[in-house]
């Protein structure tokens, strides 16, 4: 037994056998995800629009240029951007949102699981358990939940993989507006498959990396690219392993110091007690 | 069916009474208009009026906070920080009722007051940041635990831990109050209360800093390490401490009248004392700063403005302060002490900050400041403890000798486990 199995075996009580859980569905289910090919995307900007207008969010700014200057990120009105890329000359469109990680940090940073991962997939927010205390901002390696800073009922926004109309058996909106297929919706291990498959197939169209296959421990939107992703201010420090791995030994810590440490006192308590007592209690006795 | 009415007609009879003095209590003892009543109570009325504008219309509206930087003053410094400075009422809850050195005993009661109060104000004060606050029970009560959240074990915490201090504190209050029979109850679940509230402070104070160890990526290296919770919870033993000597000095001017001939005379004593703990704890946290360090290999991060600030934290804020503690209790300096802690609690408020705030997407063009409205909010909530805490010490016995009857109470309580412990010696020795 080493010592990971040691501790999940003393902390059954509370934390530690729901993460021991949640880590094994996650494995289990084959979830959807959306594969993201830099060079097909012409920057026409359609995911935007119909990720807008699907989401109830008011219409982009039609003025590409001016918005193709500089450098955007989603934010709580807009859940998905296109960002513009000039290397060596080539055109190059990114399109951004959340990259709905296998095991994502906000969702296990959730006190509420208001924030939570879908078995099919997509990472979900519940707005009547979230207190938006914006703990899954600080968490998401990808910053992606954004929170509603001017509004009394904040909500916190952020792409949910079109769920309702995924619920409908409907693709999400951007896939399915794409007009040249850069956004594809499927399986992850079709994905995987096919990215694979474009990059042995045309090796120098792409560098031979799939962004999302490993990153953060996986995550259900993949990007295929021409030049290496840090050109795209794509975060390729974040390492392989999945961020609710940070905190699990802590956690795992918890119900063994919950149960130990009383204890430990108790008897350190005890201990200095009699010391005290026996002598008071000797010369009582008169001995 | 008339001993019932009796009893109900004494009950009620006791109930008005209680409420006739709680009444006659609210009472302000003293000056009302003291420039320090009137400067806080301005800053009070100033920062309720900008809570009413940021629960109307948002966040937003009084703060600094962005999409970039979703937690700023208001966590960083209200909860964070303050929680580590009232990590003193489980340090010395242990050395006195654990380890049972009865030197300290003086000052226990304020000690777990200000711990006491310190989570109910600045724990309190994360209801302010919150942006859904109606949902606030959620993690408590109903079907949404979200048990893979450190927030998640650190908001339970704090709350089992309120009412843990509370019942640490409560004797006080029965005293006050002259309710005997209470007393004697909640003295009795004291030493269980300490137990409970030490065990949670070591999970939460370390859990404070578990918070961050998924911004992993957001954080300067020279402040993230896996080692946060330790690290949180080894200074926080000091940051306690100082704020015991800071927060003792300054009662000891304010609350003369108050103050027992049993705490004035062992003062020095006790702040001699804790100068060597702190000394103690702080050279433990500066080895495994060190040994993070080292490990971590960041020799390359310290050429750099970063690397400056790093080494201010550490070298003016930990490490001088530790060899001034060792200077003053070796010498039995009190004011170079009291100048240690000053430093030492400067230190925690900047170390804090590095780690919530400052060096906190340490990256990023655009960097977060707290606006006038969030310092605002935040002198409004240490004035309103301060005002709540000398309500407190104006009227129970908190540095004041307790009641005789009281006195007596612990007595016989101690008397009888004596009795206890020698008729089990006796038993022992018929045994045998």
């Amino acid at each position: 037994m080493d010592r990971r199995n040691f501790l999940a075996t003393v902390g059954t009580a509370v934390g530690a056998s729901f993460i021991g859980r949640n880590a094994k569905a996650s494995e289990k289910i084959e979830m959807m995800g959306i594969l993201i090919d830099t060079t097909k995307c012409l920057g026409c900007r359609s995911c935007e629009y119909s990720c807008a207008e699907a989401n109830g969010y008011p219409e982009p700014s039609d003025d590409s240029d001016k918005l193709f200057n500089s450098h955007r990120k989603t934010s709580e009105n807009s859940l998905t951007v296109v960002n513009k890329f000039v290397i060596d000359e080539n055109e190059i469109y990114v399109k951004e949102q959340c990259m709905h990680c296998a095991q994502p940090a906000c969702a296990a940073a959730c006190l509420t699981r208001a924030m939570h991962k879908t078995k099919e997939g997509p990472v979900v927010w519940d707005g009547s358990k979230c207190m938006g205390c914006r703990f899954c901002m600080i968490s998401c390696p990808f910053d992606i939940p954004k929170f509603e800073y001017f509004s009394a009922n904040p909500k916190i926004s952020k792409c949910v993989m079109c769920w309702e109309r995924l619920a409908k058996g409907e693709i999400p909106a951007c896939a399915e507006n794409c007009p040249n297929e850069a956004i594809v919706f499927g399986k992850r291990s079709d994905l995987i498959h096919e990215a694979n498959n474009r990059i042995y197939s045309e090796p120098d169209a792409y560098v031979k990396h799939i962004y999302g296959e490993h990153e953060v421990g996986g995550t259900g939107v993949l990007y295929l690219s021409s030049v290496s992703f840090e050109n795209f201010k794509f975060r390729t420090d974040l390492g392989e392993e999945a961020y609710p791995e940070f905190t699990k030994e802590f956690l795992y810590g918890v119900p063994v110091i919950l149960t130990l440490f009383p204890a430990f006192l108790l008897a350190l308590s005890n201990s200095t007690k009699r010391e005290k007592t026996f002598t008071e209690g000797e010369g009582g006795n008169g001995h | 069916m008339d001993t019932n009415k009796k009893s109900l007609s004494f009950m009620i009879s006791e109930l008005k009474r209680f409420f006739k003095f709680f009444f006659s209590e609210l009472k302000p003892k003293g000056k009302v208009f003291t420039p320090f009543n009137i400067i806080t109570g301005i800053i009070m009325l100033t920062g309720a009026v900008l809570l009413v504008i940021r629960f109307a219309f948002g966040l937003g509206t009084i703060t600094n906070l962005s999409q970039e930087y979703p937690w700023g003053l208001w966590i960083g410094f209200d909860v964070i920080t303050g929680v580590a400075f009232a990590g003193g009422a489980y340090v010395l809850t242990f050395i006195v009722y654990i380890m049972r050195d009865e030197k300290y005993h003086p000052i226990i009661r304020v000690t777990v007051l200000n711990g006491f109060l310190a989570y109910v104000f600045y724990a309190g004060a994360l209801l302010l940041d919150l942006g859904r606050p109606w949902n606030v029970i959620n993690p408590i009560i109903g079907n949404s635990f979200g048990v893979s959240s450190v927030l998640f074990l650190v908001a339970w915490h704090f709350l089992l831990y309120m009412l843990a201090e509370f019942i640490e504190f409560s004797p006080a209050a029965a005293e006050w109050l002259g309710w005997k029979k209470t007393r004697k109850v909640l003295a009795g679940l004291t030493l269980g209360a300490v137990i409970f509230g030490i065990t949670l402070s070591t999970l939460h104070q370390s859990g404070l800093g578990a918070l961050y160890l998924m911004a992993k990526a957001k954080i300067h290296p020279l402040w993230y390490t896996e080692f946060i919770p330790i690290l949180f919870l080894v200074s926080s033993v000091f940051a306690g401490l100082s704020m015991v000597i800071f927060e003792g000095s300054i009662s000891h001017k304010v609350f003369k009248h108050r103050i027992s001939e049993e705490i004035h005379r062992s003062h020095n004593d006790i702040v001699i004392g804790l100068a060597k703990i702190c000394a103690g704890a702080m050279f433990v946290y500066i080895f495994l700063k060190a040994l993070v360090f080292v490990h971590g290999q960041h020799w390359t991060y310290l050429n750099s403005g970063w690397g400056l600030w790093y080494l201010v934290e550490m070298i003016v804020f930990v490490a001088i302060p530790c060899f001034i503690f060792i200077e003053g209790y070796q010498s039995k300096k009190i004011n170079l002490i009291k100048f240690g802690a000053v430093l030492t609690l400067i230190g925690i408020i900047l170390n804090r900050l590095n780690v919530s705030v400052i060096a906190f997407k340490w990256y990023e063009a655009v960097r977060y400041y707290p606006t006038w409205g969030e310092i605002v909010v935040t002198l409004a909530v240490i004035s309103a403890e301060i005002w709540v805490f000398r309500w407190i010490v104006n009227r129970m016995p908190i540095l004041s000798d307790m009641p005789d009857w009281a006195k007596r109470q612990d007595q016989i309580g101690e008397l009888e486990s004596v009795t206890q412990k020698s008729e089990s010696l006796k038993w022992k020795a018929s045994i045998t």
